[in-house]
């Protein structure tokens, strides 16, 4: 196996001890759930909490709480520096230089700043720094078929307020993505090309290099959806050789509300700004304003501390397990998962059966609707996704209108796969189907 | 009978599968007819309900075609069979009575006299998360009634 940099693999996966030793850090997965042990396999929509990593908000409410980047008191000082120390962890943690991260909300609002910025040049803002983002009537935006809502309606928004067109990658039956299709999807006039790293349905990995060759080619940009990627696979944006990737810090250990962009560097100084207000600016009067450069200039307003610390404490527990055997571990789930599920009567797995995935698999229970089968499982303390997973394209393009997902984390044991596969072979039954 | 089966009640189970009322049917000339479509985007449940009314504002049928769980599916089967031959106002009281039922986190005691099989409903009220899908039918079923026109 290799990593997602191409480095051979060094380290073996993580042994069944250790993971019982993790989820012991995970005070949640010891509380019961209708009268028996819960067993977590939601983590694609949203992943559980160490208790280092709320100790750490805690710790820095009750020891360093004030507003970064202003004042001189001693306070300030501390809460900058831990500001600005969980921006250089998570920054590290994904291969890039500490200033081309930017803090948002989460994902969703990473995609959108680059949306809106993108808006912003094309009226012109920026100047001539900025000329390289300018899209308008002619121009194309590609994304794919797979995508989650967050990465595929900022384009659409971004079509409609440019004139662009919006076009896409589309999947094959079994919802596989159309490599085949992108050089002739790529063309002079693709000025974006925006695709995630892993299906948060599906839960697939991308052969990211065929879009960024072919994005390279045409000198259009790259965006990638790494919420799903950077969580549970070693991801290095200078390897991936991406422009902007996008990530949510609660589906990797970390808090809500905290997000992160990456950028390269040189656009991210070339960029307009989205949000615009306080603490983003060098000179101001009455009729304009001076951006400070990356990551500032992204940052208005009072941003998220606590948060970030949180987010930081996370990325380091995980870097202590090592992400390479984090991956492995989830790669052996996935297998038990997909193999499992195809083998149980009346349960229909989607995703192709011969692609690379993290621990998350849909399915059906044939005659039952995915609600009801998530009604079912919860009432033996097993929590799933049910619905369309906010890709209601790639649910249509499969034919069905929901699906039934079960997702991994570091936490989950092998016993975790067994509880659901046990309790899928008697759902039909139930239903009297 | 433990939660999962108050919910899953026998006569529910059935009805999801009977599916009365459905599918849709033409329009009777003479008759009010009214039509709405409701969705429920957290799980892309959607329905079509068709009603149609005398001039005494007397109901006269009630068709649907859906897409969704046993919950929301059972729930147009039951309302359909209820609702020929109830007044506009029979309709709404009982609405009032289904949705004090679905809010009620399980205490409610329904009448059987008064809501029929729709009675069987009261354990979904426990999951705050299927409420929508029991009431999906009865909203659409309400917007069809007021947009009703021949």
């Amino acid at each position: 196996m290799e990593t997602m940099t191409g480095q051979p693999e060094a380290n073996v996966s993580l042994s069944a001890v250790e993971v019982q030793r993790i989820k012991a850090d995970f005070e949640i997965l010891e509380h019961q759930v209708n009268g028996t042990d819960v067993v977590y396999l939601d983590s694609g929509a949203t992943s559980q909490k160490p208790r280092c990593v709320y100790e750490a908000e805690q710790h820095y409410y009750e020891n360093a709480n004030a507003a970064v980047h202003r004042g001189a008191h001693t306070l300030a000082v501390e809460a900058t520096e831990i500001y600005e120390e969980a921006r250089e962890t998570v920054a590290k943690f994904i291969g890039a230089r500490t200033n081309e991260l930017v803090w948002t909300s989460n994902a969703t609002e990473a995609l959108n700043l680059i949306s809106y910025s993108i808006s912003n040049a094309s009226l012109g803002r920026g100047g001539d720094a900025a000329a390289r983002f300018r899209i308008g009537p002619g121009d194309e935006i590609l994304t794919t078929e797979i995508e989650h809502h967050a990465n595929l309606i900022p384009w659409q928004e971004l079509a409609f307020r440019t004139g662009a067109t919006l076009r896409y990658v589309p999947v094959s039956e079994d919802g596989s993505l159309r490599y085949d299709l992108i050089d002739e999807l790529v063309t002079e006039k693709t000025k974006l090309v925006a695709f995630t790293h892993v299906s948060n349905v599906l839960g697939t990995i991308t052969d990211t290099q065929r879009f960024v060759d072919a994005a390279r080619k045409v000198g259009a940009l790259t965006v990638l959806d790494g919420c799903q990627s950077v969580p549970h696979l070693p991801v290095d944006v200078k390897a991936l050789d991406v422009d902007f990737m996008a990530f949510s810090g609660h589906k990797m250990l970390g808090p809500t509300g905290i997000g992160a962009l990456y950028g390269r560097e040189e656009l991210l100084n070339a960029m307009p700004p989205f949000l615009t207000g306080g603490s983003m600016i060098t000179v101001v009067d009455m009729e304009h304003a001076e951006f400070l450069p990356s990551p500032q200039r992204f940052e208005a307003g009072t941003q998220r501390i606590a948060q970030t610390h949180g987010l930081a404490t996370a990325v380091s527990y995980l870097q202590e397990i090592g992400m390479d055997r984090i991956a492995q571990w989830e790669e052996h789930l996935g297998a038990m998962l997909f193999d499992g599920l195809s083998q149980i009567e009346g349960v229909r797995v989607f995703g192709p059966s011969d692609a690379r995935r993290i621990g998350t698999v849909p399915f059906e229970v044939i005659g039952v609707h995915p609600h009801d089968v998530g009604q079912y499982l919860d009432s033996r303390g097993i929590a799933v996704r049910v619905g369309h997973h906010c890709a209601q394209p790639l649910h249509r393009a499969l034919g069905v209108t929901a699906t039934t997902r079960a997702s991994t984390y570091l936490y989950n044991t092998e016993d975790d796969i067994q509880a659901l596969l046990d309790a899928l072979g008697s759902v039909r039954e139930y239903f009297g189907v | 009978m433990n939660e999962l089966d108050q919910l899953y009640q026998q006569v529910i189970l059935d009805h999801s599968k009977r599916r009365i009322g459905s599918p849709l049917v033409e329009n009777t000339e003479g008759l009010l007819h009214g039509e709405s479509h409701q969705h429920n985007p957290i799980c892309g449940d959607q329905i079509r309900v068709r009603v149609e009314l005398n001039d005494q504002d007397h109901f006269e049928s009630m068709s649907w075609e859906g897409d969704g769980c046993s919950i929301s599916m059972a729930s147009a089967s039951v309302l359909s069979e209820m609702l020929p031959e109830m007044t506009k106002e029979e309709f709404l009281d009982k609405l009032e009575i289904f949705r004090e039922m679905m809010r009620s986190k399980g205490t409610f005691e329904p009448d059987e006299e008064v809501l029929e099989d729709a009675a069987a409903f009261v354990g979904v009220s426990k999951f705050p998360a299927r409420v929508k899908c029991a009431m999906l039918a009865w909203v659409a079923a309400e917007a069809a009634m007021f947009g009703a026109n021949k």
